[in-house]
């Protein structure tokens, strides 16, 4: 059969759902991107974006990258390393109390440890409105209690990732395998015991990965929360920013792109040394 | 059922007990080095960023006591006992909290469509040059790996005050994290079709078009809802250097000691974080649940 041959009135027929489609679902897709359109021009206008304004602001910026060459620490260079290590610090500790505050409270939290939903609602909720305050707001509110500086970077860090990582080790908890847990209390094992051998050998290397790979993320937290006076390096490049010294500025974003990407790459190597190139791939 | 065990000599098995001590002793010894190591880092960690347990502990009342004053109305009552006190200015704050939105909403859709533009020339089986491709990588690489906060900061230098730098800011962050999720579904497409259109004559764009977009529409709707859902986030805090939003009345409120007012923003701040999450989570699961019908 040659295509000539081919009636595509018979095709027609024999897959109406291809070709006569109702109109309804003919009409949904592009209803749905004309509203999002609507909406996003309704944005536009009310969030003052005016075209004078846009290039006024990009011609600017223009000036503003050019100013930037060549990126110049000028004499401020120990002071910026200095901030770059306690940015490094303050990753680094935040990260590690949270998690080992969160590993207690993420098994109240999980399915297989309370059955109880009427238990482990509160304890849900609880982490969820820690992780529904942005990392910069608990860093504004713990330098009213232990005042500026990197302490107060450190406990931000440390009290949203708490919200984060509850969630995520619960998870983990309820993805391992009960069998170990059963076979612990089939020994006459108690509930510490289940959980200490049957379950953490499970969870503990699925948890290291997600602890390095939140010190890799928490770099980049801790670089930002020094604009609102949390320490590390983000304090030098707010005022930096303040002060207009635009090559101090792109030196110390490239000291940041470089460091995260240090980290990058030194925690994805751990990561692998942990939990396997299998468990990832 | 008889089940033969077979005991070996003393002399053999004296040396696997041997071999399997030592082999343990050994993964021991790597685990400890690990922890010394670890807890050097941490020692380390601890000078650097000036930690002072004295300071923790000494002030440590603060902290519960900060969330007693955030809770209670000037009156001295808790803030519960008068909502309307409580929320007094909710009227402004739910403005705030709708320009709020409305920054995520247009800095993401920004963000997801250059995304979507760029994601093609930067996945490894549709670039149509390795140099773009290669350019266009970095180019998101550092668009996702600069803070949205930081451009913020400059943008309302150049922009001026207002929203528009926190969209700006919201939109770049979010074409270089979803540009390269995007162009990681992209290489995850099956090429068949591709290959397909391309034996017809097609031209690259026209493959894209036919052959690679029908296949990752709904990966890429998904992750534009779960961006969507961290820029609300993001947005609530853009305020803090000038560039809209609720944050603006946070950090003021913050700032000057408003007690009340701070927890009932933090309050309107969760609670539609909570609806957003929950609202997304919905679409989303309808988007596979689209998906998987078909």
């Amino acid at each position: 059969m040659t295509p000539q041959d081919v009636d595509t009135r018979e095709i027609r027929a024999r897959y109406p759902d291809v070709f006569d489609r109702p109109a309804s679902a003919r009409l949904a897709m592009p209803a749905m991107i004309v509203a999002a359109f609507a909406i996003l021009i309704y944005g536009l206008v009310d969030l003052d974006f005016s075209p004078s304004r846009f290039f006024a602001g990009l011609s600017q910026l223009g000036w503003i990258s050019l100013m930037m060459i060549p990126p110049d620490p000028g004499s401020s260079l120990p002071v910026y390393l200095k901030a770059l290590g306690e940015t490094l610090s303050i990753a680094l500790l935040g990260t590690t109390v949270a998690a080992l505050f969160a590993l207690p409270v993420s098994l109240l939290a999980a399915r297989n440890i309370v059955p109880s939903n009427i238990l482990r609602f509160p304890v849900r909720r609880f982490l969820d409105s820690i992780r529904g305050v942005d990392t910069l707001i608990w860093a504004l509110v713990w330098i009213n209690v232990v005042g500026l500086g990197p302490f107060a970077g450190v406990l931000a860090i440390a009290v949203s990732d708490f919200g984060a990582f509850g969630k995520l080790f619960s998870e983990a908890i309820e993805s391992a395998d009960q069998k170990q847990v059963e076979g612990i209390r089939a020994s006459g094992g108690s509930a510490l015991h289940e959980i200490r051998f049957g379950l953490l050998p499970q969870v503990l290397p699925v948890i290291a990965g997600q602890v390095l790979y939140f010190i890799e993320s928490n770099t980049r937290s801790a670089t930002i929360i020094g604009i609102v006076g949390a320490g590390g390096i983000g304090l030098q490049l707010a005022e930096q920013i303040r002060v207009l010294e635009w090559q101090k500025v792109s030196f110390l974003i490239l000291m940041i792109l470089v460091a995260v990407a240090a980290i990058d790459f030194i925690s994805g190597k751990l990561r692998f040394a942990i939990i396997g190139r299998r468990a990832v791939a | 059922m008889t089940v033969a065990v077979s005991i070996l000599p003393e002399q053999q098995l004296a040396a696997l007990n041997a071999a399997y001590r030592q082999a343990v002793a050994r993964r021991r010894w790597r685990l400890l080095l690990g922890a010394v190591i670890f807890a050097a880092a941490l020692a380390l960690a601890a000078v650097g960023a000036e930690v002072n347990l004295r300071t923790l502990f000494t002030y440590f009342g603060n902290f519960v006591s900060y969330f007693d004053r955030i809770l209670t109305l000037d009156s001295g009552q808790r803030v519960w006992t008068d909502v309307g006190e409580w929320l007094w200015g909710w009227r402004k704050w739910l403005k705030m909290l709708g320009e709020t939105l409305l920054i995520s909403y247009v800095g993401t859709l920004i963000g997801a469509t250059l995304a979507f533009i760029l994601n093609f020339f930067a996945a490894d089986n549709t670039s149509p040059a390795p140099w773009l491709r290669f350019v266009v990588r970095r180019l998101l690489e550092f668009a996702r790996t600069v803070p949205g906060i930081v451009f913020a900061l400059v943008f309302v230098i150049a922009f001026g005050l207002g929203p528009m730098a926190g969209v700006l800011a919201i939109a770049i962050h979010s074409t270089g994290a979803l540009g390269k999720l995007f162009s990681e579904i992209v290489e995850n497409a099956d090429m068949k079709p591709v290959e397909g259109i391309r034996s017809t004559g097609a031209s690259w764009l026209s493959c894209m078009r036919f052959a690679v977009v029908p296949q990752v529409t709904a990966g890429y709707a998904s992750y534009a809802l779960l961006r969507f859902e961290i820029n609300v986030r993001e947005a609530s805090v853009m305020g803090f250097v000038g560039a809209g939003g609720i944050g603006q009345e946070l950090v003021v409120a913050i700032r000057k000691f408003y007690y009340s007012d701070v927890s009932a923003i933090l309050l309107t701040i969760i609670v539609t974080v909570f609806i957003i999450d929950i609202t997304t989570g919905w679409l989303r699961g309808r988007l596979f649940g689209m998906e998987a019908r078909t």
